[in-house]
Protein backbone atom coordinates (compact mmCIF):
# COMPACT_ATOMS: atom_id res chain seq x y z
CA UNK A 1 0.00 0.00 0.00
CA UNK A 2 1.52 3.24 -1.08
CA UNK A 3 0.51 6.51 0.48
CA UNK A 4 2.18 9.21 -1.55
CA UNK A 5 -0.97 11.24 -1.94
CA UNK A 6 -2.07 11.54 1.66
CA UNK A 7 -1.58 14.95 3.17
CA UNK A 8 1.07 14.73 5.94
CA UNK A 9 -1.12 16.90 8.17
CA UNK A 10 -3.88 14.29 7.96
CA UNK A 11 -1.39 11.58 8.87
CA UNK A 12 -0.32 13.69 11.82
CA UNK A 13 -3.87 14.02 13.16
CA UNK A 14 -4.62 10.36 12.48
CA UNK A 15 -1.49 9.27 14.31
CA UNK A 16 -2.60 11.12 17.41
CA UNK A 17 -6.26 10.10 17.48
CA UNK A 18 -7.51 7.42 15.13
CA UNK A 19 -4.45 5.21 14.86
CA UNK A 20 -2.99 5.95 18.27
CA UNK A 21 0.09 3.82 18.98
CA UNK A 22 -1.21 2.56 22.32
CA UNK A 23 -4.95 2.65 22.00
CA UNK A 24 -5.39 1.16 18.53
CA UNK A 25 -2.10 -0.62 17.88
CA UNK A 26 -1.32 -1.55 21.49
CA UNK A 27 2.40 -0.87 21.03
CA UNK A 28 4.74 0.25 23.78
CA UNK A 29 2.57 -1.33 26.45
CA UNK A 30 5.28 -2.34 28.91
CA UNK A 31 6.41 1.13 29.90
CA UNK A 32 2.85 2.41 29.42
CA UNK A 33 1.61 0.07 32.15
CA UNK A 34 4.57 0.28 34.50
CA UNK A 35 5.36 4.02 34.41
CA UNK A 36 1.83 5.36 34.58
CA UNK A 37 1.12 5.52 38.30
CA UNK A 38 2.30 9.12 38.60
CA UNK A 39 1.28 11.89 36.23
CA UNK A 40 4.59 13.74 36.46
CA UNK A 41 6.81 10.80 35.56
CA UNK A 42 4.34 9.60 32.93
CA UNK A 43 4.51 13.00 31.22
CA UNK A 44 8.30 12.88 31.34
CA UNK A 45 8.38 9.48 29.70
CA UNK A 46 5.78 10.55 27.10
CA UNK A 47 7.79 13.60 26.13
CA UNK A 48 10.97 11.55 25.89
CA UNK A 49 9.19 9.02 23.66
CA UNK A 50 7.95 11.83 21.42
CA UNK A 51 11.40 13.28 21.01
CA UNK A 52 13.12 9.96 20.41
CA UNK A 53 10.44 8.78 17.97
CA UNK A 54 10.87 11.85 15.74
CA UNK A 55 14.66 11.70 15.73
CA UNK A 56 14.88 7.94 15.18
CA UNK A 57 12.17 7.92 12.49
CA UNK A 58 13.90 10.65 10.51
CA UNK A 59 17.28 8.94 10.70
CA UNK A 60 15.77 5.53 9.98
CA UNK A 61 14.04 6.97 6.89
CA UNK A 62 17.42 8.10 5.61
CA UNK A 63 18.95 4.73 6.55
CA UNK A 64 16.18 2.87 4.74
CA UNK A 65 16.17 4.90 1.55
CA UNK A 66 19.87 5.60 1.25
CA UNK A 67 21.43 2.41 2.65
CA UNK A 68 19.03 -0.49 3.06
CA UNK A 69 17.22 -0.25 -0.28
CA UNK A 70 20.29 0.47 -2.44
CA UNK A 71 22.17 -2.43 -0.86
CA UNK A 72 19.10 -4.74 -0.97
CA UNK A 73 19.29 -5.37 2.77
CA UNK A 74 15.53 -5.35 3.41
CA UNK A 75 15.70 -8.71 5.16
CA UNK A 76 18.08 -7.20 7.72
CA UNK A 77 16.00 -4.10 8.38
CA UNK A 78 14.88 -5.16 11.88
CA UNK A 79 18.43 -5.62 13.10
CA UNK A 80 19.60 -2.43 11.48
CA UNK A 81 16.71 -0.38 12.86
CA UNK A 82 17.30 -1.69 16.38
CA UNK A 83 21.01 -0.88 16.27
CA UNK A 84 20.19 2.56 14.91
CA UNK A 85 17.65 3.23 17.67
CA UNK A 86 20.05 2.09 20.39
CA UNK A 87 22.88 4.23 19.06
CA UNK A 88 20.72 7.31 18.58
CA UNK A 89 19.27 7.09 22.07
CA UNK A 90 22.83 6.98 23.44
CA UNK A 91 23.86 10.04 21.48
CA UNK A 92 20.69 11.94 22.37
CA UNK A 93 21.32 11.25 26.04
CA UNK A 94 24.87 12.56 25.88
CA UNK A 95 23.85 15.63 23.90
CA UNK A 96 21.02 16.42 26.32
CA UNK A 97 23.31 16.02 29.29
CA UNK A 98 25.65 18.57 27.79
CA UNK A 99 23.36 21.14 26.27
CA UNK A 100 20.19 20.96 28.30
CA UNK A 101 20.84 19.63 31.80
CA UNK A 102 17.32 20.64 32.83
CA UNK A 103 15.73 18.54 30.12
CA UNK A 104 18.20 15.74 30.81
CA UNK A 105 17.08 15.86 34.44
CA UNK A 106 13.47 15.39 33.44
CA UNK A 107 13.90 12.85 30.64
CA UNK A 108 17.33 11.37 31.34
CA UNK A 109 16.26 8.35 33.34
CA UNK A 110 13.66 7.37 30.74
CA UNK A 111 15.92 7.48 27.71
CA UNK A 112 17.55 4.06 28.16
CA UNK A 113 14.08 2.62 28.75
CA UNK A 114 12.93 3.92 25.38
CA UNK A 115 15.57 1.93 23.49
CA UNK A 116 13.38 -1.12 23.98
CA UNK A 117 10.03 0.63 23.56
CA UNK A 118 8.18 -1.22 20.79
CA UNK A 119 6.26 1.90 19.82
CA UNK A 120 9.49 3.39 18.48
CA UNK A 121 10.30 0.35 16.33
CA UNK A 122 6.61 0.18 15.40
CA UNK A 123 6.65 3.71 14.03
CA UNK A 124 9.67 2.92 11.88
CA UNK A 125 8.18 -0.31 10.55
CA UNK A 126 4.86 1.39 9.70
CA UNK A 127 6.86 4.00 7.85
CA UNK A 128 8.47 1.27 5.77
CA UNK A 129 5.27 -0.73 5.12
CA UNK A 130 3.24 2.35 4.21
CA UNK A 131 6.08 3.78 2.12
CA UNK A 132 5.86 7.21 3.68
CA UNK A 133 7.73 10.12 2.16
CA UNK A 134 10.13 12.12 4.28
CA UNK A 135 7.53 14.74 5.21
CA UNK A 136 4.95 12.08 5.98
CA UNK A 137 7.46 10.22 8.16
CA UNK A 138 8.32 13.36 10.07
CA UNK A 139 4.72 14.21 10.89
CA UNK A 140 3.67 10.59 11.41
CA UNK A 141 6.39 10.02 13.98
CA UNK A 142 5.70 13.31 15.72
CA UNK A 143 1.96 12.55 15.80
CA UNK A 144 2.52 9.02 17.06
CA UNK A 145 4.76 10.30 19.82
CA UNK A 146 2.19 12.90 20.83
CA UNK A 147 -0.52 10.23 20.74
CA UNK A 148 1.56 8.03 23.02
CA UNK A 149 2.09 11.01 25.35
CA UNK A 150 -1.63 11.79 25.35
CA UNK A 151 -2.57 8.20 26.15
CA UNK A 152 -0.09 7.77 29.00
CA UNK A 153 -1.01 11.17 30.45
CA UNK A 154 -4.71 10.27 30.37
CA UNK A 155 -4.04 6.91 31.98
CA UNK A 156 -1.76 8.37 34.66
CA UNK A 157 -4.32 11.05 35.49
CA UNK A 158 -7.02 8.40 35.87
CA UNK A 159 -4.75 6.19 37.95
CA UNK A 160 -3.86 9.10 40.25
CA UNK A 161 -7.55 9.84 40.75
CA UNK A 162 -8.13 6.17 41.47
CA UNK A 163 -5.19 5.77 43.84
CA UNK A 164 -7.40 5.62 46.91
CA UNK A 165 -10.21 3.59 45.34
CA UNK A 166 -10.84 0.18 46.87
CA UNK A 167 -10.39 -2.54 44.26
CA UNK A 168 -10.86 -6.29 44.39
CA UNK A 169 -7.37 -7.70 45.20
CA UNK A 170 -7.02 -9.47 41.85
CA UNK A 171 -7.59 -6.27 39.90
CA UNK A 172 -5.04 -4.06 41.60
CA UNK A 173 -2.14 -2.70 39.53
CA UNK A 174 -1.85 -4.05 35.99
CA UNK A 175 -5.34 -5.63 36.05
CA UNK A 176 -7.32 -2.45 36.42
CA UNK A 177 -4.85 -0.64 34.16
CA UNK A 178 -5.66 -2.97 31.28
CA UNK A 179 -9.38 -2.44 31.85
CA UNK A 180 -8.94 1.35 31.89
CA UNK A 181 -6.87 1.13 28.71
CA UNK A 182 -9.57 -0.95 27.05
CA UNK A 183 -12.27 1.57 27.91
CA UNK A 184 -10.03 4.41 26.76
CA UNK A 185 -9.44 2.56 23.50
CA UNK A 186 -13.21 2.23 23.02
CA UNK A 187 -13.53 5.97 23.60
CA UNK A 188 -10.86 6.64 21.00
CA UNK A 189 -12.85 4.64 18.45
CA UNK A 190 -15.20 7.60 18.58
CA UNK A 191 -12.56 9.57 16.70
CA UNK A 192 -12.43 7.06 13.87
CA UNK A 193 -14.89 8.93 11.65
CA UNK A 194 -12.85 12.08 11.97
CA UNK A 195 -9.94 11.16 9.73
CA UNK A 196 -9.99 7.94 7.80
CA UNK A 197 -6.40 7.37 6.85
CA UNK A 198 -3.93 4.73 7.80
CA UNK B 1 29.03 -12.53 -2.75
CA UNK B 2 25.72 -11.85 -1.07
CA UNK B 3 27.04 -13.10 2.24
CA UNK B 4 29.96 -10.76 1.88
CA UNK B 5 27.72 -7.76 1.24
CA UNK B 6 25.52 -8.63 4.22
CA UNK B 7 28.37 -9.08 6.66
CA UNK B 8 30.21 -6.05 5.38
CA UNK B 9 27.19 -3.76 5.48
CA UNK B 10 25.99 -4.80 8.94
CA UNK B 11 29.49 -4.48 10.37
CA UNK B 12 29.92 -1.25 8.45
CA UNK B 13 26.75 0.23 9.88
CA UNK B 14 27.66 -0.89 13.40
CA UNK B 15 31.16 0.51 13.06
CA UNK B 16 29.90 3.85 11.79
CA UNK B 17 27.42 4.09 14.66
CA UNK B 18 30.10 3.14 17.19
CA UNK B 19 32.42 5.76 15.80
CA UNK B 20 29.57 8.29 15.97
CA UNK B 21 29.01 7.43 19.63
CA UNK B 22 32.71 7.73 20.41
CA UNK B 23 32.94 11.05 18.61
CA UNK B 24 29.89 12.42 20.39
CA UNK B 25 31.22 11.23 23.71
CA UNK B 26 34.46 13.08 23.06
CA UNK B 27 32.50 16.10 21.96
CA UNK B 28 29.81 16.19 24.61
CA UNK B 29 31.70 14.83 27.59
CA UNK B 30 34.60 17.18 27.13
CA UNK B 31 34.10 19.91 29.68
CA UNK B 32 37.72 21.05 29.65
CA UNK B 33 39.51 21.90 32.85
CA UNK B 34 37.25 23.07 35.65
CA UNK B 35 38.39 24.68 38.84
CA UNK B 36 37.03 23.70 42.24
CA UNK B 37 37.08 26.41 44.87
CA UNK B 38 37.12 24.84 48.34
CA UNK B 39 36.06 26.72 51.50
CA UNK B 40 35.91 30.18 49.96
CA UNK B 41 39.32 30.23 48.34
CA UNK B 42 41.20 28.25 51.01
CA UNK B 43 42.17 25.68 48.40
CA UNK B 44 41.83 25.55 44.64
CA UNK B 45 41.91 22.44 42.48
CA UNK B 46 42.02 22.18 38.71
CA UNK B 47 40.44 18.98 37.48
CA UNK B 48 39.33 17.48 34.18
CA UNK B 49 35.58 17.98 33.77
CA UNK B 50 33.22 15.05 33.21
CA UNK B 51 33.96 13.01 36.32
CA UNK B 52 32.03 13.09 39.58
CA UNK B 53 32.98 15.44 42.38
CA UNK B 54 33.65 12.51 44.74
CA UNK B 55 36.17 10.83 42.45
CA UNK B 56 37.81 14.11 41.44
CA UNK B 57 38.38 14.96 45.11
CA UNK B 58 39.70 11.47 45.84
CA UNK B 59 42.19 11.85 42.98
CA UNK B 60 43.41 14.97 44.70
CA UNK B 61 43.77 13.12 48.02
CA UNK B 62 40.71 14.65 49.64
CA UNK B 63 38.68 11.72 50.91
CA UNK B 64 34.98 12.17 51.44
CA UNK B 65 33.32 9.29 53.31
CA UNK B 66 31.43 6.95 51.02
CA UNK B 67 30.40 3.40 51.67
CA UNK B 68 28.68 2.54 48.39
CA UNK B 69 31.43 3.73 46.04
CA UNK B 70 29.36 6.35 44.21
CA UNK B 71 26.07 4.56 43.62
CA UNK B 72 23.91 6.96 45.66
CA UNK B 73 22.86 4.26 48.12
CA UNK B 74 24.71 5.18 51.32
CA UNK B 75 24.17 8.95 51.52
CA UNK B 76 27.49 9.52 53.32
CA UNK B 77 29.26 11.69 50.74
CA UNK B 78 27.23 14.82 51.47
CA UNK B 79 28.93 18.13 50.73
CA UNK B 80 27.71 21.66 50.31
CA UNK B 81 28.09 22.77 46.70
CA UNK B 82 27.40 26.48 46.60
CA UNK B 83 27.78 27.06 42.89
CA UNK B 84 27.91 25.14 39.62
CA UNK B 85 26.30 21.86 40.61
CA UNK B 86 23.19 22.06 38.44
CA UNK B 87 19.75 20.91 39.56
CA UNK B 88 19.17 18.35 42.33
CA UNK B 89 18.88 14.84 40.87
CA UNK B 90 16.12 12.38 41.73
CA UNK B 91 18.83 9.99 42.93
CA UNK B 92 19.91 12.44 45.61
CA UNK B 93 16.53 13.55 46.84
CA UNK B 94 15.81 10.68 49.29
CA UNK B 95 19.02 11.37 51.26
CA UNK B 96 18.52 15.08 51.87
CA UNK B 97 16.19 16.75 54.35
CA UNK B 98 14.59 20.17 53.83
CA UNK B 99 17.36 22.00 55.68
CA UNK B 100 20.10 20.31 53.64
CA UNK B 101 18.29 21.07 50.40
CA UNK B 102 18.08 24.73 51.42
CA UNK B 103 21.81 25.01 52.20
CA UNK B 104 22.81 23.39 48.89
CA UNK B 105 23.92 20.06 50.31
CA UNK B 106 24.47 17.46 47.58
CA UNK B 107 25.71 13.90 47.28
CA UNK B 108 29.18 14.43 45.89
CA UNK B 109 29.05 11.09 44.05
CA UNK B 110 26.14 12.35 41.93
CA UNK B 111 27.44 15.82 41.13
CA UNK B 112 29.15 15.75 37.76
CA UNK B 113 31.78 18.39 37.22
CA UNK B 114 30.69 20.42 34.21
CA UNK B 115 31.87 23.88 35.15
CA UNK B 116 33.70 25.71 37.91
CA UNK B 117 32.46 24.67 41.33
CA UNK B 118 32.38 26.33 44.72
CA UNK B 119 32.22 23.81 47.53
CA UNK B 120 32.49 23.64 51.31
CA UNK B 121 34.43 20.77 52.86
CA UNK B 122 34.39 20.36 56.65
CA UNK B 123 37.90 20.89 58.07
CA UNK B 124 38.12 17.37 59.50
CA UNK B 125 37.98 15.87 56.00
CA UNK B 126 41.39 17.38 55.27
CA UNK B 127 42.82 15.23 58.06
CA UNK B 128 41.58 12.16 56.24
CA UNK B 129 44.43 10.28 54.62
CA UNK B 130 45.02 7.07 52.75
CA UNK B 131 46.99 4.43 54.64
CA UNK B 132 48.69 1.35 53.24
CA UNK B 133 48.52 -0.99 56.19
CA UNK B 134 49.79 -4.42 57.09
CA UNK B 135 47.53 -6.72 59.07
CA UNK B 136 49.67 -7.34 62.16
CA UNK B 137 47.26 -9.48 64.14
CA UNK B 138 43.83 -11.05 63.81
CA UNK B 139 42.21 -11.98 67.08
CA UNK B 140 38.96 -13.95 67.36
CA UNK B 141 36.67 -12.30 69.89
CA UNK B 142 33.42 -14.26 69.46
CA UNK B 143 32.01 -16.79 66.99
CA UNK B 144 31.29 -13.95 64.53
CA UNK B 145 33.54 -11.08 65.61
CA UNK B 146 37.22 -10.66 64.75
CA UNK B 147 39.57 -7.95 65.94
CA UNK B 148 42.15 -6.70 63.42
CA UNK B 149 45.32 -4.84 64.24
CA UNK B 150 46.60 -2.80 61.29
CA UNK B 151 50.16 -1.47 61.24
CA UNK B 152 50.07 1.92 59.49
CA UNK B 153 52.60 3.29 57.01
CA UNK B 154 52.43 6.76 58.55
CA UNK B 155 51.20 8.12 61.90
CA UNK B 156 47.50 8.81 62.42
CA UNK B 157 45.74 11.34 64.65
CA UNK B 158 42.10 10.67 65.44
CA UNK B 159 39.44 11.31 68.04
CA UNK B 160 38.20 8.32 70.02
CA UNK B 161 34.86 7.32 68.48
CA UNK B 162 35.77 8.03 64.84
CA UNK B 163 35.84 5.38 62.13
CA UNK B 164 38.04 4.20 59.25
CA UNK B 165 37.03 2.87 55.85
CA UNK B 166 38.36 -0.43 54.57
CA UNK B 167 38.86 -0.93 50.84
CA UNK B 168 38.19 -4.47 49.68
CA UNK B 169 39.86 -6.24 46.79
CA UNK B 170 37.85 -8.32 44.31
CA UNK B 171 37.48 -11.92 45.51
CA UNK B 172 35.57 -15.00 44.39
CA UNK B 173 32.40 -13.91 42.61
CA UNK B 174 32.66 -10.34 43.86
CA UNK B 175 34.25 -8.30 41.09
CA UNK B 176 33.72 -4.84 42.52
CA UNK B 177 35.73 -2.89 45.05
CA UNK B 178 33.77 -1.56 48.00
CA UNK B 179 34.50 0.75 50.89
CA UNK B 180 33.05 -0.05 54.30
CA UNK B 181 33.22 1.82 57.57
CA UNK B 182 34.42 0.33 60.87
CA UNK B 183 34.91 2.16 64.16
CA UNK B 184 38.39 2.32 65.62
CA UNK B 185 38.60 0.41 68.89
CA UNK B 186 42.17 1.26 69.83
CA UNK B 187 43.45 4.10 71.98
CA UNK B 188 44.05 7.40 70.09
CA UNK B 189 47.40 7.69 71.87
CA UNK B 190 48.63 4.83 69.66
CA UNK B 191 49.59 6.59 66.45
CA UNK B 192 51.25 3.85 64.41
CA UNK B 193 48.42 1.31 64.41
CA UNK B 194 44.63 1.05 64.56
CA UNK B 195 42.37 -1.76 65.67
CA UNK B 196 39.03 -2.43 64.01
CA UNK B 197 36.31 -4.88 65.00
CA UNK B 198 34.50 -6.66 62.19
CA UNK B 199 31.39 -8.67 62.79
CA UNK B 200 30.48 -11.16 60.08
CA UNK B 201 27.29 -10.15 58.27
CA UNK B 202 25.77 -13.02 56.25
CA UNK B 203 26.27 -12.18 52.53
CA UNK B 204 28.14 -8.98 53.48
CA UNK B 205 30.68 -8.12 50.79
CA UNK B 206 33.26 -6.53 53.05
CA UNK B 207 32.77 -8.62 56.20
CA UNK B 208 33.07 -11.82 54.16
CA UNK B 209 36.22 -10.41 52.58
CA UNK B 210 37.67 -9.53 55.96
CA UNK B 211 36.75 -12.81 57.64
CA UNK B 212 37.59 -15.24 54.85
CA UNK B 213 40.22 -13.57 52.69
CA UNK B 214 42.35 -11.27 54.83
CA UNK B 215 45.25 -13.03 56.56
CA UNK B 216 47.93 -11.77 58.90
CA UNK B 217 50.66 -10.06 56.90
CA UNK B 218 48.30 -8.93 54.10
CA UNK B 219 48.28 -5.37 52.80
CA UNK B 220 44.94 -3.57 53.26
CA UNK B 221 44.10 -0.02 52.24
CA UNK B 222 42.36 2.18 54.80
CA UNK B 223 41.19 5.79 54.71
CA UNK B 224 40.17 7.91 57.63
CA UNK B 225 39.53 9.03 60.25
CA UNK B 226 35.92 10.01 59.63
CA UNK B 227 32.86 10.87 61.66
CA UNK B 228 31.54 13.20 64.30
CA UNK B 229 30.73 10.48 66.82
CA UNK B 230 33.02 11.45 69.69
CA UNK B 231 32.38 12.68 73.26
CA UNK B 232 31.94 16.43 73.72
CA UNK B 233 33.86 18.06 76.58
CA UNK B 234 30.79 19.95 77.80
CA UNK B 235 29.31 16.85 79.45
CA UNK B 236 29.77 16.05 83.12
CA UNK B 237 29.58 12.35 82.26
CA UNK B 238 28.45 9.89 79.63
CA UNK B 239 25.87 7.16 79.24
CA UNK B 240 27.31 4.84 76.58
CA UNK B 241 25.20 2.11 75.07
CA UNK B 242 26.67 -0.44 72.68
CA UNK B 243 25.29 -3.43 70.84
CA UNK B 244 27.39 -6.08 69.07
CA UNK B 245 30.39 -4.56 67.29
CA UNK B 246 29.19 -1.15 68.51
CA UNK B 247 31.48 -1.75 71.49
CA UNK B 248 34.49 -0.77 69.35
CA UNK B 249 34.23 3.04 69.54
CA UNK B 250 33.21 2.81 73.21
CA UNK B 251 36.39 0.93 74.06
CA UNK B 252 38.45 3.63 72.35
CA UNK B 253 36.56 6.40 74.17
CA UNK B 254 36.99 4.77 77.57
CA UNK B 255 40.68 4.02 77.09
CA UNK B 256 41.22 7.61 75.99
CA UNK B 257 39.27 9.10 78.93
CA UNK B 258 40.95 6.91 81.54
CA UNK B 259 44.40 7.50 80.12
CA UNK B 260 43.92 11.25 80.15
CA UNK B 261 42.71 10.96 83.74
CA UNK B 262 39.37 12.62 83.05
CA UNK B 263 37.28 12.24 86.18
CA UNK B 264 33.76 12.06 84.75
CA UNK B 265 31.12 9.45 85.41
CA UNK B 266 30.97 6.91 82.58
CA UNK B 267 28.31 4.26 82.33
CA UNK B 268 28.94 1.68 79.61
CA UNK B 269 26.08 -0.65 78.75
CA UNK B 270 26.82 -3.55 76.46
CA UNK B 271 23.87 -5.49 75.08
CA UNK B 272 24.17 -9.02 73.69
CA UNK B 273 21.93 -12.06 73.35
CA UNK B 274 23.89 -14.91 74.95
CA UNK B 275 27.25 -15.36 76.62
CA UNK B 276 28.91 -16.42 73.37
CA UNK B 277 28.23 -12.93 71.92
CA UNK B 278 30.20 -11.21 74.69
CA UNK B 279 33.77 -9.98 74.26
CA UNK B 280 36.13 -7.53 76.00
CA UNK B 281 34.03 -8.21 79.10
CA UNK B 282 36.82 -9.28 81.48
CA UNK B 283 39.08 -6.52 80.20
CA UNK B 284 36.44 -3.82 80.71
CA UNK B 285 35.41 -5.27 84.08
CA UNK B 286 39.01 -5.01 85.26
CA UNK B 287 39.12 -1.36 84.18
CA UNK B 288 35.84 -0.75 86.01
CA UNK B 289 37.23 -2.31 89.18
CA UNK B 290 40.28 -0.04 89.01
CA UNK B 291 38.46 3.21 88.22
CA UNK B 292 35.64 4.41 90.44
CA UNK B 293 34.18 6.70 87.75
CA UNK B 294 33.76 3.95 85.15
CA UNK B 295 30.81 1.58 85.45
CA UNK B 296 30.50 -1.38 83.11
CA UNK B 297 27.12 -3.10 82.78
CA UNK B 298 26.84 -5.97 80.29
CA UNK B 299 23.29 -7.26 79.75
CA UNK B 300 22.08 -10.46 78.08
CA UNK B 301 18.65 -10.48 76.51
CA UNK B 302 18.49 -14.23 75.92
CA UNK B 303 20.84 -15.79 78.49
CA UNK B 304 20.84 -19.60 78.23
CA UNK B 305 20.71 -21.78 81.38
CA UNK B 306 24.24 -23.06 80.69
CA UNK B 307 25.56 -19.47 80.56
CA UNK B 308 25.26 -19.25 84.38
CA UNK B 309 24.74 -15.54 83.89
CA UNK B 310 24.47 -13.52 87.06
CA UNK B 311 24.59 -10.05 85.54
CA UNK B 312 21.82 -7.93 84.05
CA UNK B 313 19.16 -9.78 82.11
CA UNK B 314 16.64 -8.45 79.60
CA UNK B 315 16.79 -5.82 76.88
CA UNK B 316 19.50 -3.19 77.02
CA UNK B 317 16.85 -0.49 77.37
CA UNK B 318 15.60 -2.07 80.60
CA UNK B 319 19.16 -2.29 81.94
CA UNK B 320 19.67 1.42 81.22
CA UNK B 321 16.36 2.25 82.86
CA UNK B 322 17.29 0.35 86.03
CA UNK B 323 20.90 1.50 86.39
CA UNK B 324 20.96 5.20 85.57
CA UNK B 325 18.98 7.42 87.93
CA UNK B 326 20.37 10.95 87.85
CA UNK B 327 20.92 11.97 84.25
CA UNK B 328 21.71 15.70 84.77
CA UNK B 329 24.71 16.82 82.80
CA UNK B 330 25.23 13.45 81.14
CA UNK B 331 25.54 13.02 77.38
CA UNK B 332 24.33 9.94 75.54
CA UNK B 333 26.68 8.02 73.22
CA UNK B 334 24.99 5.18 71.36
CA UNK B 335 26.40 2.75 68.83
CA UNK B 336 24.59 -0.26 67.42
CA UNK B 337 21.72 -1.29 65.18
CA UNK B 338 19.08 1.32 64.26
CA UNK B 339 16.42 -0.61 66.22
CA UNK B 340 18.49 -0.63 69.39
CA UNK B 341 19.46 3.03 69.03
CA UNK B 342 15.91 4.23 68.49
CA UNK B 343 14.68 2.31 71.53
CA UNK B 344 17.54 3.67 73.67
CA UNK B 345 16.89 7.24 72.54
CA UNK B 346 13.31 6.83 73.78
CA UNK B 347 14.54 5.66 77.21
CA UNK B 348 17.08 8.48 77.55
CA UNK B 349 14.50 11.07 76.51
CA UNK B 350 12.05 9.70 79.04
CA UNK B 351 14.72 10.27 81.67
CA UNK B 352 15.01 13.89 80.56
CA UNK B 353 17.94 13.87 78.12
CA UNK B 354 17.43 16.20 75.15
CA UNK B 355 18.05 15.34 71.49
CA UNK B 356 21.03 17.66 71.08
CA UNK B 357 23.17 15.80 73.65
CA UNK B 358 22.40 12.29 72.38
CA UNK B 359 25.07 11.25 69.88
CA UNK B 360 24.80 8.05 67.95
CA UNK B 361 26.33 5.92 65.20
CA UNK B 362 23.83 3.62 63.51
CA UNK B 363 24.95 0.75 61.32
Amino acid sequence: MSSPAINPILIFVAAIFTSNMILTNFLGMCSYISVSSEYKTASGLGKAVTMVSVVTAVISWMMYHWVIVPLKLEYLQYIIFIIVIAAIVQIIEMALDRFSPDLHMKLGIFLPLITVNCAILGIILFMVIRQYSFMQTLLFSFGSGLGWLLAIQALAAIREKMAKTKLPPGLEGPGITFIITGIMALAFIGFSGMVAVQ
Amino acid sequence: MEIFITVASVSGISTILTILIIISERLFNNYGTCSIDINDGAKKLDVEGGSTLLSALAENKIFIPSACGGKATCGLCKLRVLDGAGPLLPTEEPYLNAEEKANHTRLSCQVKIKKNLKIVIPEEFFLVQEYKTTVAKIDRKTHDILEYNFKLDKPITFKAGQYMQVKTKPYGKVKEVVWRAYSISSNPSTHDAVELIVRRVPQGICTTYMHDHVKEGDIVELTGPYGDFYPRDTASGYVMIAGGSGLAPMKAIILDMLERGIDKQMYLFFGAVTKKDLYYVEYLQELADKHANFHFIPALSGALPEDNWTGEKGLITEAVDRNVQDITGLHGLLCGSPGMINACIQVLKKKGMTDDIIFYDKF
